[in-house]
């Protein structure tokens, strides 16, 4: 597959201003080790999640106390992918999750996932996710960490739309994801994380 | 959710959320942001290309509802789900209350669905004692405060942050503090606990894609995918109207949806979910998933020929956001459930005439709805519609049925007008106003200084002032001037003459003419206003003219759209009404692109610095943007932009009357407006704005003159 760079820089300047960071990594390995250093970095000696730290009905509390240490979860990884993120996340203390994530539901740290296409026009992934585990990585989650090989950013929508329609054609679910989880429902102020993910990291990978 | 008996318990309602100053302020800053927000988003798209593509495919796939819905059906089964039809807001109702206890559900999660707050499914749903909590934010702290959506998009948009942070005080036990950002995060934990324990997940549906069985949901809060993916029983309730024939048309919608809603390229999720996915709590790890379409009269609305457009609407919430009254007095005066245009309308179809016809009344018919509707819907034509079809009903209130038959008499109408010249001496002023208003009108309509009527009509005049005859005419153009220009200010038709002398132009005035009729169609009364439109068609017919020019921006759009909208469909008139509408011009388009005067017909002086209002009608009704503009530089008058210079001034003929309290807000920020321009006089293109804008500066003591634009031009000419 080529890369068109116009749609390229078209990505990068949308998803920057639907709040996502976008930065380019030339490899996997470069892709884990950015993970890791994001993991590392967020809420350095904290272990509660996002909104734990407010007030709380006591039933919403306890879901807080469900989480133990920091978690990164992956499920769309292959067998070797999965391992050496695993290898990487023991050096670092930090827990690495392929599946049973309903049990964590009360937070996980970083949801690690390859996304299928970019949409220029936009800034948007796309994430065919028929898989419920890759669902909850990229929404339970506080940061999700999306790979998008830069040959697979389109100019728009409709670029998509054979392939969608593929897709379709069995049960599915697929999702359109454009910035990290946002609300304007209080005085119309901006606020990220209402429910999804808090912060959206995406990882133009070059040469795939 | 408004709930007025009568129309008077509904004014006095209007008049108590006018009193409300955080809903007016927030309704300020989100009207003028809106505004330069949907502009950025639509910066390199042809919108109005997309909305004509998008009200095509709509109008297509309303016509083929059944097909469609059978397509769907077939599709969705094909992979899992199970697909229902209901005839109304009951049965469907129904259909989710027994899916839920038959798959023994007792905790219900949902992401916001329009359709469900129609058919007030959480009642229900809680009547059958299950517990059903709504997960989009905006939707749950009005859910917790027993309240309707006050907005299509942003439900809880009239409450302040000091109101939710109460709220969340006593929904946690905990006190909480102010900071919007800390009481979006307490929601995110609370909503995560009620998630883990929901057994069933309930959605609305943007898009029913019939080629594959395909449900697409628009959020930004992301909690429609965890709604279809955590609990074990899916059920999506959406509109027949959602059903669409292919992706294709689905994406096209989604490049307006955002973008016209809030001024967003694309929401933060938009999810598609094609029959029945994985799901691990449930038996075979496959979720139960269960589409219901909602009729409620939506099919037999496809077979409307007038309203089949309503199912055109997308749900943006658009027509609110930029709907003058909408931002005075908030969506829960504005809309029983379906809030705005689009919801005075809707109210009419799903909620019934008790609870639309009050609400019909309060639309001031400023077209800024129609602009910017995502789907090309004619939202103000459709509620004077339905407001003419309550009527009739109904019956016609009194004082609306004398009108009417007044008015259809030209003769009668005028004799009436001269009457009140000599009636309301005892009350006229020396300076054109009337000093103290008679007691017919209540205090409420003190807010402006109102006109008398002229001592000499300009039909009176016109022996006088009419041109010498041009041998070879460049242009045949008749007068049409309006009763305001005819009976309250015939200066304004005077200066119209002499701006054009010298410029061969071949001017009469026939005396037949009347009103144009649009005060009859604001206040329903469609038979009268036919008859005036045809009284009118004849007065001009005899008249060898080119154009029709009128200098009333209001007469003039009633004139060219409306009447070939009312007489178009008989064969008798047809041809002939069209004829009559194509010659139809404003003042200033015929002075500017017509008769295209330039620089060198105007003094070499220094002209005064003015500022500009443009007239509903004009900019809107008739698409006349430039015209004015380039006619005031040409003048060689220092124009001084106005902030919100499209808004509507409050006026809207009859509405005025209705509603006075908001015509008086509307006037207010206009008078603000033109304030902080430091003009020294007010131009604008319509004899109705002139006598809402003079008489506001002279009641709110503004140093400011108000005059037609052809007054300016004539004193400027050479």
């Amino acid at each position: 597959m080529t890369v068109d760079n116009g749609n390229v820089k078209l990505f990068t300047e949308k998803a920057g201003i639907a709040g996502a960071a976008v930065s380019e990594v030339s490899s996997l390995e470069e892709a884990f080790q950015y993970t890791m250093d994001l993991c590392g970095k967020k809420e350095a000696c904290k272990l509660l999640v996002s909104g734990c730290e407010e007030g709380l009905s006591s039933k919403a509390g306890e879901l807080c106390e469900t989480k133990n240490g920091k978690t990164i979860a992956a499920p769309a990884l292959s067998k070797k992918q999965f391992s050496s993120l695993g290898k990487l996340c023991s050096e670092n203390g930090f827990v690495l999750l392929k599946d049973g994530l309903r049990k964590h539901l009360g937070g996980i740290d970083i949801g690690f996932s390859f996304v299928d296409h970019g949409i220029a026009e936009t800034g948007s992934l796309v994430l065919n996710c028929r898989s419920e585990e890759l669902r909850l990585a990229t929404m339970v989650s506080e940061i999700h960490v999306a790979v998008l090989p830069k040959s697979k950013i389109v100019a728009d929508s409709y670029d998509l739309e054979s392939y969608m329609e593929e897709c379709m054609k069995n049960a599915d679910y697929t999702s359109f994801i454009t910035g990290p989880s946002r609300t304007a429902d209080i005085e119309r102020v901006l606020a990220v994380g209402v429910h999804g993910p808090l912060e959206l990291h995406i990882l133009l990978l070059e040469g795939v | 959710m408004q709930d007025a008996k009568s129309f008077k318990e509904y004014k006095s309602q209007i008049d108590e959320a006018l009193g409300n100053d955080f809903l007016r302020t927030a309704m300020d800053n989100f009207a003028v942001a809106y505004r330069t927000g949907r502009a950025n988003a639509f910066a390199n798209i042809d919108d109005k290309a997309l909305i004509k593509d998008i009200a095509d495919a709509k109008d297509c796939a309303a016509q083929n509802i059944d097909e469609l819905y059978a397509k769907f059906k077939e599709e969705a089964e094909k992979k899992g789900a199970v697909v229902h039809l209901a005839k109304d807001a009951q049965e469907a109702n129904e259909i989710i209350g027994r899916i839920a206890l038959e798959e023994k559900c007792k905790s219900i999660v949902k992401s916001k669905s329009m359709t469900a707050e129609e058919t007030l499914l959480n009642h229900h749903l809680e009547d059958l004692d299950l517990q059903v909590i709504e997960t989009d934010l905006g939707e749950w702290i009005i859910q917790l405060r027993h309240e309707g959506p006050s907005h299509m998009v942003m439900p809880a948009i009239h409450l302040s942050r000091h109101q939710v942070s109460d709220l969340f005080t006593d929904v946690t036990g905990k006190k909480q503090d102010d900071d919007i950002q800390k009481l979006v995060k307490v929601a995110r934990r609370e909503l995560r606990q009620k998630f883990t324990q929901a057994d069933m997940g309930i959605s609305g549906g943007n898009f029913a894609i019939a080629e594959s069985g395909t449900v697409g949901v628009v959020t930004n809060e992301g909690n429609a995918r965890l709604v279809t993916t955590l609990p074990r029983v899916h059920v999506a309730l959406m509109g027949l109207d959602k059903l669409t024939p292919k992706l294709h048309d689905a994406l096209r919608v989604l490049k307006a949806l955002p973008r016209n809603a809030t001024g967003q390229a694309l929401t933060s999720y938009v999810t598609w979910v094609t029959g029945a996915n994985e799901c691990a709590t449930a038996v075979d790890s496959t979720k139960k998933v269960h589409f219901v379409f909602l009729d409620n009269g939506r099919r037999a609305l496809a077979k409307d020929p007038l309203f089949s457009q309503v199912l055109r609407c997308v749900r943006c919430g658009a027509c609110a956001n930029v709907c003058p009254v909408y931002r005075m007095v908030g969506g829960h005066k504005m809309g029983h459930i379906y809030i705005g245009a689009i919801g005075l309308i809707l109210t009419y179809f799903f909620h019934g005439t008790d609870k639309a016809k009050n609400l019909v009344q309060n639309c001031i018919n400023c077209g800024a709805c129609k602009e910017i509707c995502a789907g090309g819907i004619d939202l103000p034509g459709l509620i004077k519609e339905i407001h003419a079809r309550i009527q009739d009903e109904e019956g016609h209130p009194l004082t609306s049925a004398l009108l009417g038959k007044m008015m259809k008499n030209r003769k009668l109408f005028h004799k009436f007008l001269r009457i009140a010249k000599h009636a309301q001496k005892p009350v006229a002023g020396k300076d054109g106003f009337i000093r103290h208003l008679p007691m017919i009108f209540a205090p409420n309509h003190d807010f402006r200084a109102l006109p008398t009527v002229a001592k000499v009509p300009f039909r009176d005049m016109w022996d006088k002032v009419k041109p010498a005859k041009v041998a070879n005419p460049k242009h045949k153009v008749a007068i049409f001037s309006g009763c305001v220009q005819d009976f309250v200010y015939p200066e304004q038709s005077v200066a119209t003459v002499e701006s054009m002398r010298g410029k061969d132009i071949g001017l009469e005035f026939p005396m037949d003419q009347s009103c144009c009729g649009l005060p009859l169609q604001m206040m329903g009364e469609k038979e009268a206003c036919k008859d005036v439109a045809i009284q009118n068609m004849e007065a001009f017919e005899n008249s060898d003219c080119e154009y029709i020019l009128t200098m009333c921006a209001s007469c003039a759009s009633h004139l060219k759209h409306n009447y070939p909208k009312m007489l178009g469909h008989d064969p008798k008139y047809a041809v002939r009404v069209q004829e009559f509408a194509d010659k139809v011009i404003d003042y200033s388009s015929f002075m500017n692109d017509v008769i295209g005067v330039s620089e060198d017909d105007f003094l070499d002086s220094k002209g005064k610095k003015v500022t500009y209002h443009a007239p509903c009608h004009l900019c809107r009704g008739l698409e006349v943007k430039e015209a004015p503009r380039e006619l005031m530089l040409k003048a060689g008058l220092d124009y001084i932009e106005c902030a919100e210079e499209e808004v509507c001034c409050g006026f809207g003929g009859t509405y005025s009357v209705k509603f006075p309290k908001v015509s008086a807000q509307l006037l207010s920020k206009k008078m603000n407006n033109i304030k902080e321009t430091g003009a020294d006089i007010l131009l604008t293109d319509c004899p109705g704005c002139v006598m809402q804008l003079r008489g506001g500066a002279k009641k709110n003591g503004l140093n400011v003159e108000v005059h037609h634009i052809s007054e300016l031009i004539s004193e400027r000419r050479k």
